[in-house]
């Protein structure tokens, strides 16, 4: 007899076939844990060196990989930590995190033409204000990251977890967007009197409200960032397309992370239907924190219902069944009945509406993932993993 | 400066924050349902650009114009762009914008370009308000832990940065607004998990170092309840053994046995949420209230959703 055809597995088949692995959803569903746990499985089953590149610091995350910290250079989870989870890995588990201001001045050092423009530009205050706070530039600055690992070959897979914005998409658009951003005419024409000192700045109205309203030393820093980064223009666009080809291109793919609360779905579903729309290629959804199967079940609503019903007779049926029963149970027994019932009735609602929310979620995959609520933060590489083997089934 | 007054909708300006996901929306909401119901005539504002605030009051696109959406009760959702052009007409008379065409075009790189006009156009725009006594209350439901202080802060960064000229006369009443206790404060929202308690420490700790601005209160919400007191528990675990859950079983249908782990998940789920509520109420200064929201079996989303929740904080202390 032939064998069955192999069905498509899911996760773990993603994580073996593709180099790069973007996990993304709102903030608060678990992306940088699902991020984890897939590198982890994949570093332990798959073998291969595997990086797992989060912008989340969390000092948990850290120390369930057996690390004190780490930051924005990439760090080996030591053999021991998986000894230690009775696992004996084929691969290598890395993790980096993103340091935003790093990471540009990383850039900055390696776009910059000549030494003289490149301290000029780490030394305005602009470039120091749009390095911490930019939200935009925290876009760009991870994808520019990831960009530069996948090139330089070191891994087999990076697993990456998006920046927690709102709109789970603005990491997407990030590199188009500096490309155009320094590709405007609009620009140049902002900073052309800077440029050529031959228009006088108060000649022109525009000139002369912004000069009203912000004062002359901040538009010429404006303007002398401007200038500075023109400069670099030209390396600026050409990576910015290149770091779009590689989200787009064959060896990417995208893991939607989700709960089932209403928010994070509606963001989720939001989410992949850009990705199609956009011809991106959607890997797997998977869904966190999900009640247990249990609580749908129709004999347990008609228990709860029973015990509600009556639950002194209920009661006096179980005393009569357990003699041993000790005397303070008694005491309690009709109350405790009627709680676990209406506790039961209560996550009957919520399961429910999960199940719906999920019905609804799964229409747009092909691969869906659940992961159980869980009691327990995960403390160690042993909880990862025990979140990857839910994700690998 | 102003003393903190014991009721926290008695400030002027109040800044709703939190972890995504913690429920920021529904509580800003919720409070500011409850702050119209009181009488008071109450702004609530949405800044970020994709949120949905409108769901929580029960109206749908939210503009920059507000909308009474019930008595008292007025929801707008910030668009900065639209502020600045408001900003440019009250403030700088210039009635012209026709005239300022290239300055509305080059808006969003010069936004882009500084970091801190987006930031400022949205404080100042809400410190105007709150300035121009136009409310009692103004709410916002503000941005996430990770981006608020750098809104909250923007108004003494760009001082710094703006050393002349108008902006830097606006700066100056914004801050005075914002750092005193009597008319500002900002509302921490977390639920009980690791990850926003977490988050909630750092960013008192950031807002402490980072700016001059009071932190009213900490609103820990979707707190699961607890099931049973001590004695009942007691009782339960007699309950959970093989032949008593037999027993359920032959008394209440095959689903009894069901009940009960309903009931162990709901235990074991409600004593880690407590170990996180244990933490955050040990890290917080005794003097600053922690109000729990109980967490919402029925309904999670929606006007109906905000509705309960008002009607629970009417009860805390506040």
């Amino acid at each position: 007899m032939a064998r069955k055809p192999v069905p498509i597995v899911g996760i773990e088949q993603l994580a073996a076939a593709k180099e790069v692995l973007i996990s993304t959803g709102s903030g608060g569903v678990g992306k940088t844990t699902t991020a984890a746990a897939i590198g982890a499985m994949a570093a332990a089953q798959l073998g291969g060196k595997v990086l797992v590149l989060t912008v989340d610091p969390a000092r948990r995350l850290a120390n369930a990989l057996g690390l004190a910290r780490f930051g924005n250079t990439e760090t080996r989870v030591s053999s021991e930590a998986f000894e230690e989870a009775g696992v004996e890995p084929r691969g290598e588990l890395w993790v980096a995190m993103l340091d935003t201001k790093q990471s540009w001045d990383d850039l900055i050092r390696q776009h910059a033409p000549d030494a003289a423009t490149r301290d000029a530009i780490l030394a305005n205050p602009l470039y120091k204000n749009i390095t911490g706070k930019f939200i935009q530039g925290h876009d760009y600055v991870a994808m520019e990251r990831l960009y530069e690992i996948h090139q330089s070959g070191r891994y087999d897979l990076i697993v990456v977890d998006t920046p927690p914005t709102r709109n789970a998409i603005d990491f997407l658009d990030a590199p188009d967007r500096m490309a155009d951003f320094f590709s405007s005419r609009l620009l140049r024409w902002l900073i052309a009197p800077y440029r050529s000192r031959v228009i006088g700045l108060a000649s022109k109205p525009f000139y002369s409200v912004a000069d009203r309203v912000l004062g002359s030393q901040f538009l010429s820093d404006i303007a002398e960032f401007f200038i500075l980064f023109q400069s670099m223009y030209d390396g600026f666009v050409e990576r910015a397309r290149a770091v779009t080809a590689l989200l787009e291109g064959p060896n990417t793919t995208f893991v939607v992370v989700a709960t089932l609360e209403a928010a994070p779905a509606r963001e989720a579903e939001f989410f992949m239907r850009l990705l199609d729309q956009r011809d991106l290629p959607l890997g797997a959804l998977v869904l966190n924190k999900v009640l247990p199967g249990e609580l749908l079940s129709e004999e347990g609503a008609a228990a709860a219902h029973r015990i509600l019903a009556g639950p002194s007779d209920v009661a006096a049926s179980l005393r009569q069944a357990l003699p041993d029963l000790e005397p303070e149970a008694i005491d309690h027994l009709d109350r405790v009945l009627v709680e676990i019932s209406e506790n039961f009735v209560n996550y009957q609602i919520v399961a429910k509406r999960e199940n719906e929310q999920r019905a609804e979620l799964s229409r747009h995959a092909a691969v869906v993932a659940s992961v159980p609520v869980l009691d327990r933060d995960v403390a160690d590489l042993s909880g990862l993993l025990r979140i990857g083997e839910h994700l690998w089934r | 400066m102003g003393v903190a007054p014991p009721n926290l909708l008695d400030r002027r300006l109040l800044f709703v924050t939190g972890k995504g996901g913690v429920g920021k929306t529904t509580i800003a909401a919720a409070l500011a349902t409850l702050a119209a119901e009181q009488g008071r005539r109450t702004l609530v504002c949405e800044v970020d650009a994709k949120g949905n605030l409108g769901e929580f009051v029960g109206s749908s696109n939210l503009k920059f114009q507000p909308r009474e959406v019930h008595p008292g009760l007025f929801a707008m959702h910030m668009e900065t762009e639209e502020s600045l052009k408001e900003y440019l007409r009250l403030q700088l008379r210039v009635p012209l914008l026709s005239r300022l065409g290239p300055l509305a075009r080059t808006f969003d790189f010069v936004a882009t370009a500084a970091p801190g006009v987006k930031e400022i156009l949205t404080i100042g725009k809400l410190a105007y308000e709150v300035r121009e006594r136009n409310y009692d209350l103004v709410i916002v439901d503000a941005s996430a832990t990770g981006h608020v202080v750098g809104e909250l802060a923007s108004p003494v960064a760009m001082s710094e940065l703006v050393r002349v000229g108008v902006v830097r006369q606006q700066t100056d009443w914004m801050i005075e607004i914002l750092q005193d206790p009597a008319t500002t404060g900002v509302v921490i929202v977390t639920t009980p998990e690791e990850m926003p308690v977490n988050e909630t420490l750092d960013l008192m700790g950031r807002l402490d170092a980072e700016t001059d601005i009071d932190i009213a209160a900490v609103i820990a919400n979707r707190v699961l309840p607890e099931l049973f007191n001590r004695g009942e528990e007691e009782t339960f675990e007699q309950l959970d053994q093989p032949e008593a859950r037999a027993t359920l079983a032959e008394v209440v249908g095959e689903g009894g046995p069901d009940v009960i782990d309903a009931a162990r998940l709901a235990v074991s789920l409600r004593r880690a949420s407590a170990t996180h509520l244990t933490t955050l109420r040990s890290k917080l200064p005794a003097n600053l209230s922690l109000v729990y929201v109980p967490y919402q079996f029925t309904r999670t989303h929606g006007m109906r959703t905000t509705r309960i929740v008002a009607e629970h904080l009417a009860q805390e202390v506040l």
